[in-house]
Order: structure tokens, then C-alpha cells, then sequence
């Protein structure tokens, strides 16, 4: 359904060149989800905002590359076919933070309305009724009186479910969700999950889960990517990414995080820090932080491999395999 | 000797829309050198009771003594002194270091503050920089020549200037790189063995507080529901709400199932905690009495204690009869 390639997404900054998404590739089919895991700064978010057709304005670009969705090439479209066509109709997007994805002066009623109004959605029945099923199919108690209700006047994991039901308001294709559940309490966070995989049986729609939590996306995600610095370093089938990880900062975030129940002494943590997005390390990016770094991984950035159920960026890997 | 020690400390706020029980009735204590940690969701109350234990906000009811001394009402000369004794590391080292001093000012003010000699400022500096494992020509730099690690690194050796015996660390590793979380989880475990430091962890990470306390208190809604050494409490959750927090802790292990439908509902607000059990309208062991009366506290081993009307023989025949502690 989602086919990208060789994705770049540079910001010209007064300061020099960010390379925030440089080079991506990855596909997504209709009701998988794909977990796009990394740090700040790693481009995973300039990654949901590319396909959306909305890098940072006016630094951001994107330079080369696709965006396929269903055949369509979305890179080069004009701007007013983005947001007529495309832009909340057939690409939907739920942010971190609901408080500032949600306007506090129109009800909770009206803004999930809104983009179905803006579609040409409602036929038979008007936008509001359309719009108070969605707040009922995310599960929004008491849906048809709260849409009259305003933003503040609702918990935290309620607005994440309007936020929800908007994106969903008009049956995307593909849902980004970036960081969905990091602002919310893991009771709420549990919740919130079931939610997402029932919208994504309900709607069959593709689902790119953007998180930084490993535990998220264990218990979400059928396929995950690691970025790392702009990159995806590894792609894999989650079973596979967890039990037998290939590219070392993989295997670093996995070793880093304390594990309920394992109770180590101590943690084995990655060397060093992120690298400065504005002056990244040559080669591959990791080398300086990489325990099996070597000559060539200082020189020259490693091709991405196939391997058996996805693709890894590493010299360790592609020099085995060759 | 108890290093700190809370008494049924209570802190109530009057707002417009009536009294906030943030913190209504705590017990507990920590002793020198070991980790407590304070788990709970968003609004239980856990930071308030750490700004309470810092000095920061008065008392509404009950006594904190530090090393058997009452500290809940010094004023002036004494609570500065008690206050050097406590000190805090905060979740964003970039709103927590002041962007237009020197880290060699933000590490020096602590120091002068106290009425610390000028002369033994410089050298006190360049230890507390080695102890965070910062270079020394760090503190001719400013914050935002930091990584976010690094400044919290900056955070930390500025808490721990005037070498005090408890540092309260109020989620210190969330707002950081997950590549970095371990290096700092490292650093602070080794800093408590060198210099023998008590910490007070306010975490909602349940991973983190297991890897990292030596005890747990679990709060809900301005209340402890338990508390008790971490392994007893995580391998013997005893309340409702513990076994439900734990179960939902996401796990990096996608055969792992994930805990659906254990408790439904959000926290209720502490203007107006609900009845008896504050747990009760979220509880999916909800009894009749748990609706009208609060339960008391059962000790269920050595170091180990929980408010649950299940542990009560008066009411789940064959369970131990509630004790009242503290």
C-alpha cells in the first residue's frame, strides 16, 4: 500500500545542513502496523511529517525520493491536491501531545466533524451525527452529549481518543501516530493500545507507530524500524527484532533498558552520546559509539542488506553476508 | 538511624473549585544509603510529596523529622541547614540549569548560598564535575553547549555539591535519549556506593524503580495503597492497583500479553477522592464494604504492607486481620 524510497528530508538551518531523513526506504501494507523506533533527533518524526507532505516550513524540504500510496506518487504534488486529496482523507495523523492537536474554543464535536466536512463526507447523514459515531467508536462514553463538550474538559486519555477519532473520521489508508501514548499512564497507555488495534481491525487502515519505547512497540507493532541518525539501521519482523537483533545499536537499546523481572546489577549501557544532527559522524553514523566498529565503518556508510525477514545497514552484517 | 521519616503528612490546596487532597496521610521513611522509590500515575501526589520533603510547601497536617529532628516547622538558620542535607535532580535538565550562567556559577551557587569559604569553591567544583565524569574545562561552558545527558549530568553534580545524605530524583532519566538512560542509571548507583547517598526516586517507569530501589511505595490519588521491598512487591503484588500497574508495564518481548481490560476508568480527581477506597470505582475486585469504608493497613510480611479490605479476615475469611501502623 505504502511504498517509500530513498527518502530525503533536509533542513536548511542558518547553522549549516540538518539531514533529518536521509535516505529512508521501507513498505507498509494495509492493516499492518509498522513501529518506527529511535531516539530524539533520529528523523522519525520528520519521517511522519514527509508523508504528510508537511516538513517544517520554511527550513524543512524534501530533496529526493518517493512516497507511494496505493500507485500514487505523492512527491512533487501540488500542495492544494495534498490537502484537497491526500492530508487527513487518505493520510491521517495522531501527535503525542492531544492538548495542542486539539483547538480549546471549538467543542470536541465540531473537530472531529471538521475534517469530514472538509472531505465532502457526509452524504445521507449530517457531519455532527458522523462525528459523534466516531467519538463512539473510540470509545468516548456518553459520545453524543461530550461532543458538545470542550477540550479541557476532558482527562488526558480521552483527549488522545478525539484526537483519535478525528484521524480516523475519515477512513485513511494510512495512520501515522507519533508517540500516541508517551504523554499518557501506562493503565491509560494499555487502554489506548487496544484501542489502536481495534480502529485498525474496524478500518483496515496501515499503521506507522512512531515511538521511542521499546515495551510500546513490542506489544503493538507486526513489523519494526530502527533509525538511527536520518537512517533506518535495521528493519525486521518484531518476533525477529527482539530475539535476535543484528545491527549493535539494536542489540545497545535492547541491552539498555531495565526488563521487568530480570533483575540485573547493572545495566550495559551505549558509550557516548547522539550524534550532532548538524555535523554527523562520517561513515556510518553509529561508528563512534559502536563496540565492532572497524576501518571501513569510519570511512564509508554501510549498504542496507536483505536479510531473512527485513534489512540491515551494518558493515558486521554485510561483509558476512557477502 | 531513619534517615527521614514522614508522619501522617498531609497537604491540601484551596482552590476555587474546592480543597485538593494532593497528599492526604503519608507514613513512610528511608534510611541512609538505600533507594526509595514513589510509583504512581500522573496526580497521585508523588512530586507534591517530594516538594514537601524538600521544604518547598508547608504542611497541611503531620511531622517530617530528618535524623530524629522535627523539620516540618524550622524556619530561618535551621531549615537551611536541613535543607543542605536535602537536595533534588529534576526531570528536564533544559529547564532546570539556568541558560545564561557558567556551569561554574550554577555549581557555585549552592556553595556560597550555605556560606561555603570562596577559597574551597574552584577545587569543590572540579570534584563534583570528576564525580559526575565531566571534564573540568566543562565549567567555563554553558548549558546549551550540553547534550541533554550531559546537563544532567551538570544537574546532578550541582545536588551534589554540598554532599548531602538524600537527593530527591524526580523522574531524572525520562525526559532523556533511551541510549543514554542506562549510562545515567549507572552513574547514579555508583555515585550512592561511593558517597553513600539515600535517594527518594519518584519514577512511573516500574522497570526502572525495579532495576534501581532497594523499597517501593505505591501511591494512588494522595494515599500509599503499598509499600515493601521491591522484590516482595513485585514478585507478591498485594493490592489491586500494584498488580494492575505492573501488568500493564509494556514489556520489549512481543510474545508478552498485554495486560487488556485489568482495570478500567482514570484516576478520579483528589477534589473529590471517592468513598471509602479510593480504588474502589476503578477496582475489578470491588467488594461492598471497599464502596463505604477505607480500608486499614495490613502488614502481609516483614517490610511489607498493604490497604486492601481483601487482606482484611473481617472481610475475606481466612486472610489476616488488618493492622493499623505508623
Amino acid at each position: 500500500m505504502l511504498r517509500v524510497r530513498d527518502l530525503k528530508t533536509h533542513l536548511y538551518l542558518k547553522r549549516g545542513v540538518v539531514k533529518a531523513v536521509d535516505g529512508v526506504s521501507f513498505d507498509l501494507a494495509s492493516g499492518e502496523t509498522l513501529g518506527l523506533i529511535g531516539e530524539s533527533g533520529s528523523g522519525k518524526t520528520m519521517t511522519g511529517l514527509s508523508l504528510l507532505g508537511l516538513p517544517p516550513k520554511p527550513a524543512g524540504r524534501i530533496v529526493a525520493g518517493s512516497i507511494e500510496l496505493d500507485g500514487r506518487e505523492l512527491v512533487g504534488l501540488d500542495e492544494d491536491v495534498l490537502a484537497r486529496e491526500v492530508r487527513g482523507r487518505q493520510i491521517a495523523m495522531i501527535s503525542q501531545d492531544p492538548m495542542t492537536s486539539l483547538n480549546p474554543v471549538f467543542t470536541v464535536g465540531e473537530q472531529v466533524a471538521a475534517p469530514i466536512r472538509a472531505h465532502g463526507m457526509a452524504f445521507e447523514r449530517s457531519a455532527m451525527d458522523l462525528a459523534v459515531d466516531e467519538l463512539d467508536r473510540v470509545r468516548v462514553p456518553s459520545a453524543a452529549r461530550r461532543a458538545g463538550d470542550y477540550p479541557h474538559q476532558f482527562s488526558g486519555g480521552m483527549r488522545q481518543r478525539v484526537v483519535a477519532a478525528m484521524a480516523i473520521a475519515c477512513r485513511p489508508r494510512l495512520l501515522i501516530a507519533d508517540e500516541p501514548t508517551s504523554a499518557l499512564d501506562v493503565t491509560i497507555q494499555v487502554q489506548f493500545m487496544d484501542l489502536i488495534e481495534q480502529i485498525q481491525t474496524d478500518t483496515g487502515a496501515g499503521i506507522l507507530f512512531i515511538t521511542h519505547d521499546l515495551g510500546v512497540a513490542a506489544s503493538l507493532c507486526h513489523r519494526i524500524a530502527v533509525m538511527y541518525a536520518g537512517r533506518i539501521v535495521e528493519t525486521a519482523n518484531v518476533d525477529k527484532l527482539y530475539s535476535s537483533p543484528l545491527h549493535p545499536y539494536t542489540q545497545g537499546l535492547l541491552d539498555s533498558v531495565p526488563i521487568l523481572g530480570r533483575r540485573q546489577k547493572r545495566l550495559r549501557s551505549i558509550a557516548g552520546n547522539p550524534p550532532d544532527p548538524l555535523s554527523l559522524p562520517g561513515g556510518c553514523a553509529f561508528h563512534p559509539r559502536c563496540p565492532h566498529a572497524s576501518e571501513i565503518c569510519r570511512k564509508e556508510a554501510p549498504p542496507s542488506v536483505s536479510v531473512e525477514g527485513g534489512n540491515v545497514a551494518c558493515w558486521l552484517v554485510a561483509d558476512s553476508g557477502a | 538511624m531513619t534517615l527521614l521519616a514522614l508522619e501522617d503528612v498531609a497537604c491540601h490546596f484551596t482552590t476555587p473549585a474546592g480543597v485538593v487532597r494532593a497528599v492526604d496521610g503519608i507514613t513512610l521513611k528511608i534510611d541512609p544509603g538505600e533507594t526509595l522509590a514513589l510509583v504512581g500515575e500522573s496526580g497521585c501526589g508523588k512530586s507534591t510529596l517530594a516538594w514537601l520533603i524538600l521544604g518547598l510547601h508547608p504542611l497541611t497536617r503531620g511531622r517530617i523529622s530528618f535524623k530524629g529532628q522535627d523539620i516540618s516547622r524550622l524556619r530561618g538558620r535551621g531549615a537551611k541547614g536541613f535543607r543542605a542535607r536535602v537536595q533534588a535532580v529534576f526531570q528536564d535538565p533544559y529547564s532546570s540549569l539556568n541558560p545564561r550562567l557558567k556551569v561554574r556559577t550554577i555549581l557555585a551557587e549552592p556553595l556560597l548560598a550555605h556560606g561555603a569559604a570562596r577559597r574551597g569553591v574552584a577545587a569543590k567544583i572540579n570534584r563534583a564535575l570528576s564525580l559526575v565524569g565531566l571534564p573540568e574545562m566543562s565549567a567555563d561552558l554553558y548549558p546549551h553547549e550540553f547534550s541533554g545527558g550531559q546537563r544532567q549530568r551538570i544537574a546532578i553534580a550541582r545536588a551534589l555539591i554540598l554532599e548531602p545524605d538524600l537527593v530527591v530524583l524526580d523522574e531524572p532519566i525520562s525526559a532523556l535519549d533511551v541510549s543514554i538512560r542506562a549510562q545515567m542509571l549507572n552513574l547514579l548507583q555508583d555515585l550512592q556506593g561511593e558517597l553513600g547517598l539515600a535517594y527518594l526516586l519518584i519514577a512511573h517507569d516500574l522497570a526502572l524503580v525495579e532495576h534501581a530501589a532497594r523499597r517501593v511505595a505505591v501511591m494512588y490519588l494522595g494515599e500509599i495503597v503499598e509499600d515493601g521491598r521491591t522484590e516482595a512487591l513485585f514478585d507478591r503484588p498485594q493490592h489491586p492497583y500494584t498488580q494492575a500497574l505492573l501488568a500493564a508495564v509494556p514489556r520489549p518481548d512481543p510474545a508478552h500479553p498485554r495486560a487488556t481490560g485489568q482495570i478500567h476508568g482514570e484516576v478520579a480527581t483528589a477534589l473529590a477522592p471517592p468513598s471509602g477506597c479510593r480504588f474502589h470505582p476503578r477496582c475489578p475486585k470491588c467488594m461492598d464494604v471497599c464502596t463505604k469504608t477505607a480500608p486499614e493497613t495490613t502488614i502481609v510480611a516483614t517490610e511489607h504492607q498493604a490497604r486492601c479490605h481483601l487482606l482484611d479476615s473481617r472481610h475475606v475469611p481466612g486472610t489476616r486481620r488488618g493492622t493499623i501502623v505508623g
